[in-house]
Formats: C-alpha cells, structure tokens, sequence
C-alpha cells in the first residue's frame, strides 16, 4: 500500500520533472542563433517563402503560445514535424527509436550476462589468475574507444574471418525477399513473432558487432562494479555463518552474496542503459546502424529544435522511469530500504 | 563415570603467516568436550579461543592453517576429512554461532528462508517439511510467534531473538555440537541470562553438547559444566567449573578471578595482571605465562609445563605443582 503510494507520488513528480525538461530544451532551441523558418523552406529562400513558412509553423506568434501549442500536441501524439526533412517526428521516432532500443537492450543483456558472473569469481577469487584477466578485461572495456573496438570488430569478423556482416540491421536480400513485418520494431522480437526464422537469424547475426562493442563499457564497469562488492560483502560475518553451516559455495556466491552486492551493479546498469540510447552514435555510425543517437546528432547539426526537444522528452520520460525502477528494485532487493 | 568425549582437540597448533612472521594463535590447545555438557573456553582477547572454535569446523580465515594436532569428532579425526565430508559436518553435525546475531544473519533474506535453506542443504526434505521443522525449531527455542518469525527480516527482530532465531538455525539440522563463539557479549545483560539458560535448555532436552567461548568468567559460572582456562594458545587450567573457579591452581586463574569487581573490595583499586598478553609473533620461552608470573621459577623460562592432573578432573600447566602429579 505504502509502496502504490510512492510510486504515484513519484509519477507526479515526474511529471514536473518532464514540463521543466521541455521548459528548459523547448525555450534553449529558441534562443540559439537559427532561423526554423529558413531551414523549413531549404537552401536560397526568398523572403517571401521565409515569411509564409514563419506563418505556417506559427513562428511569428509570442514564444510562451508557440510552447503550449506544441505541448498540446506532445499531449496528443503529434511531435511536431522536422524543419529539415517535414517528416512527422513521431514517424521518424518509430524507426529509429526502436532500432536503438533493440541495440542498447542486446548490450545490456552481454553486460549482465558477462558481466556479473565475472564479476562474481573476480570478487571470490580475489587476486587469482582469473581475477588479473578479468581486471584487464574490466578495465580495458571502459577505456577502449568504441568507435576503435568496432572498426577493428568488423575488420576481424568480416574482413578476415567472414562470419559476420559488416553493417545495418538486415541484409538487403533478407529485407526484398523476406521481409520483416513491422509490429514493435524490434527486428528480433518481429520475426521471432512472425515464425521469420530467415530474417531472426539475419538480425540476430547484424547485431552481434555493435551490441558486443557497445556492450565494452556497461560489461567493464559491471564487473568492476560486482566485483568490489562482491569482495566487500564476502567479508561479512553472515557470509561465515553460511560457510560454517555448511552451504554450498556455489550458492553462498550467487545468491547470498549476490543479492547483497547487486544494487550498485544495478545503478550503473540503468544509468548506463539511458545514457545508451543517446550515447551510443558512434557504435551507430560506425555500424551504419539507424538509430536515436545519429537522428538526434544531425538534427543538433542542423538545430533541427522540434526534433531535439521531442528527442529530450522521450529521452527523459525513460530516465525517469528507469530512475523510478531502480528506487523500487532497490527497495524489492533490500528490505531494510524505506521508499 | 567419564562419557566418552564427542569433540577431542589434541594438541592443536594453528598458524598464520604474515608479513610480519608466523603467528602463533593457537599452541597445543587439548581439551574435550562430552556428550550432553557445555563446556566453557575462556580467556582475554587474542589468547586463540575464536580460532579454536573456527578450526574445529576447518574454517580457519586466511591466511591461517592448522599445522599440527588433531580434532577427534565421534573418535574421527576432522582434519582427515574430505573437503566434501567437512562441508555435511558443518551446520549438520556440528554448528556455530557467533558474537553479532545481527550481522550473521543475512540482512536480504527472511529468517524462514535462511533456515530453510541449511535445513534443506543437509537434509533431505521438501519445501513444507522444512518449513515444518523451522518453525518447531523456533517454538523449541522461545521465538514467539513462529509463524511469523518465519517470515520476517533479521532487522526487524531485536538483538536477543536474532540470537534465538541463530541458534534455531544452528541446531535446526539435529547437530550434536554447538560452537559459541561469545553468544552473548554483544547483548543486554537480561538478555544474555534468557540466551544462557536457553543454552542449558537446548543441552538438556535436546541433548546437543556445547562449547562456549567467552572472556566473561560470570557466564562460565552460570552455565559451564566443565571449564577450561586458555593462555596464549594453550589450556593452563582445566577442570570442573567449580574447581577452576572456587579451587584454582593456576597463577593465571588467580589473577583472572583478582581482576573481576567484588563486593568485599569495594573501595580498593581492581587488581590487573601486571604485563601484556604476549604477541603470537614472539612468544616467551618456556611457559608463555613466566614473564607476567608472580611464583616464577628457573624452570618456567626454560620448560613448558604439562596439563598435570590435580584431582580426579582438575588439571594445571604449570611448573608450581610439577610435585604433585599424579
């Protein structure tokens, strides 16, 4: 009951949160030295043009009405159109957020399932042959360049060896020949759906590279961050006094240990997943892959502002939930923190 | 009438290798434990009794080792066993608990969940006879509402039912040892009585043996049928409680017992044992107690004496009675 409440009292808090981040991006968009106006018209606009399109997208109106009317479209779906290519930005969003989300969400799961296993016998075996490897790795996974890990990724799997595709979600034979059909965007969820085993394995093959090499960072900092835990927590008294009862070691370090030493592993997790979905351009331009972080880098390029705010928000909304979900995990996994 | 001893340490030596050297912790350590008695370690900090207790189950922390002696359990020497073996006598055969019940019970599981689990670790019961045999543990060791308890996280509990529930736990497997390593000290003195007799309870109708480590003299003397005095790593004095405590032999006895308050020296300054306990590092020659020895003799720099049998169950390390032995 305690915990409905929290979550609703955070909602609203949300909410505040989200009007100040649109206040904020919405009014800075405006402020900075562009004219929307021209850029919708393109290149050599005549006067004339300029002032129609000012017209057309409300431009000339005070700055405070241009913002309620485009947050009472935010509210009914409608994000506005790109002043550089008049697409719909809700369109545009459906193929790249997706497209994004589905790269960031593969890393994340290399990151857990590498990560905390490693970081698990790192910790237990601190100062073994192991733990130096995975210290190595750990450490070589935050501060590898990720554009560097992926060209020399594609040189080796695809260049030398041939195993994997060099770029793009889906091979372009796969996309005339069996085409995915489109329902969440999630190429793998799509096709797994559709019974498309041709194209699943097609996707599932375009990811590995760029999920893997996006996966360096979060997988690095999750296991340094499970392993320092880890060795802490190990040197608890009740660690002991399950060793002494005579528990198996295999469930002292996974599960008595590990529910102990896995809220900061889950922090850094979720902050990492966000700041992913923006983040993650140079994986995505490296890899030709269509996604948020190359949509939202040239529509800052080209201060393309509806696009840049209907990006912020969207990235925002998700900061906020993932924040939200991290409190109430934290609170599932710990009994003795009160919300 | 000797029972036949459950736990018989035998000259025990344990090490640990540091920077510094080879600590000595524990050097020689014999004694017994009989079936269904509560036998008393004690001792002042660092004389090797914590040690003792964990070596028992194999679990010296490192980068400590056993390097001699043996620990007979039922006439079966444990320092033999396999790695596998020791894992089922621990928490089945033979239990421990410790100081702090608030940080050895895990602070992210329920109670009911923990105790299942070492239930169901070493035997072979569902999920619902486990349950079963949790909470008629809880009942057998004062928990109210066990029910309840079952489900509730160690925070929530007070300092003396986390104890009981610890003590559930330990002996929820049907061990016939329970180590304690200082049961008590981290609680109120109320509750440090109910947590002693509840002890005294469990060796009575469940007949589980105990060894009780502590440096409180007052809780051997309330619960402790037999006691024996460590030094340094090794037994002094070692006898009936009554014995050590009311007929002692021992220098080092002595001085403990000089150094509790008592009624009849109100006023006069507590006596303290002159000198420090000696570092494991460096320990003195001969008997470990020599320098701190108010009856010193040549032979105590040189020799260190044997336990010494004084009555029928009283024994003594020390040169003093070399005359007597018997």
């Amino acid at each position: 009951m305690y915990r409905l409440e929290y979550i609703i009292r955070r909602l609203i808090m949300a909410i505040a949160v989200l009007i100040s981040v649109s206040i904020v991006t919405f009014f800075i968009a405006r402020v900075v030295p562009s004219d929307p106006a021209a850029a919708w018209v393109g290149s050599h606009p005549t006067e004339e043009q300029v002032a129609q399109a000012r017209e057309t997208l409300g431009l000339d109106r005070p700055l405070y009405e241009q913002y309620f009317r485009y947050m009472q479209g935010v509210l009914h779906g409608d994000l506005g159109k790109s002043v550089k290519t008049h697409q719909p930005i809700s369109t545009d969003l459906k193929t790249f957020f997706p497209a994004t989300l589905e790269l960031v969400l593969v890393s994340m799961l290399i990151a857990i399932v590498f990560g905390i296993p490693l970081g698990v016998f790192s910790g237990a075996g601190k100062g073994s042959l192991l733990d130096h490897t995975t210290r190595l790795l750990a450490i070589a996974g935050v501060s590898i360049p990720t554009f560097w890990l992926g060209l020399i990724l594609q040189l080796i799997f695809f260049g030398r060896l041939g195993f994997l595709p060099l770029n793009g979600r889906i091979s372009t034979e796969i996309a005339l020949y069996d085409p995915i059909s489109q329902m969440t965007g999630f190429y793998l969820i799509d096709s797994a759906i559709t019974g498309n085993w041709v194209a699943f394995k097609d996707a599932l093959l375009h990811i590995i590279l760029p999920a893997f090499t996006l996966a360096t960072y979060p997988l690095g900092l999750t296991i340094r961050m499970t392993r320092s835990t880890m060795i802490e927590v190990l040197n608890e008294k009740y660690i002991l006094a399950a060793r002494v009862a005579g528990i198996s070691e295999r469930a002292i370090l996974f599960i008595l240990a590990l529910k102990n030493a896995i809220i900061p592993t889950i922090t850094v997790l979720g902050l990492s997943f966000v700041y992913s979905l923006t983040g993650a351009i140079l994986v995505e331009v490296v890899f030709s892959w269509p996604g948020l972080g190359t949509y939202v880098t040239n529509a800052v390029l080209s201060i393309d502002f509806p696009v840049i705010v209907s990006v912020t928000l969207l990235v925002t909304v998700f900061y906020v939930f993932i924040n939200l979900f991290l409190d109430l995990a934290q609170a599932m996994i710990d009994p003795r923190v009160t919300l | 009438m000797m029972a036949a001893p459950l736990l018989s340490i035998d000259k025990l030596h344990v090490q640990f290798r540091t920077y510094a050297g080879v600590v000595h912790a524990v050097n020689g350590m014999s004694f017994d434990v009989r079936k269904g008695e509560i036998f008393g370690l004690v001792g002042e900090s660092g004389c090797g009794k914590s040690v003792t207790g964990l070596a028992i189950l194999r679990m010296v922390p490192h980068p400590g080792q056993i390097s001699a002696g043996s620990i007979l359990f039922h006439g079966e020497d444990l320092l033999l066993k396999s790695k596998s073996e020791m894992q089922a006598i621990r928490g089945g055969r033979i239990a421990m608990i410790f100081q702090d019940p608030s940080a050895s019970l895990n602070p992210v599981f329920t109670i009911g969940n923990q105790i299942t689990r070492v239930i169901r670790q070493h035997l072979p019961v569902s999920r619902d006879e486990a349950k079963e045999r949790a909470l008629s543990m809880f009942a057998a060791v004062g928990l109210p509402d066990p029910e309840n308890i079952f489900h509730t996280y160690p925070h929530e509990l007070s300092g003396g039912l986390q104890q009981r529930a610890m003590i559930a736990l330990a002996l929820s497997t049907g061990a016939e040892l329970l180590v304690a390593d200082e049961p008590t000290t981290a609680l109120d003195v109320t509750i440090q009585a109910q947590i002693l007799v509840l002890l005294a309870e469990l060796r009575d109708k469940q007949g589980v043996s105990i060894l009780l480590i502590t440096h409180n003299l007052g809780v051997v003397a309330e619960t402790c049928d037999r006691v024996g005095v460590a030094y340094a790593g090794s037994i002094v004095e070692m006898g009936d409680t009554e014995d050590v405590l009311y007929h002692m032999k021992h220098p080092y006895t002595h001085g403990l017992l000089a150094a509790l308050p008592h009624p009849s020296r109100r006023g006069q300054l507590l006596q303290a044992i002159e000198g420090n306990v000696p570092n494991g590092l460096a320990l003195p020659s001969g008997c470990p107690f020599h320098p701190r020895c108010e009856h010193v003799m040549d032979v105590c720099r040189e020799k260190k004496p044997e336990l010494v049998c004084l009555g029928a169950e009283h024994l003594v390390a020390c040169h003093l009675y070399d005359e007597q032995r018997s």
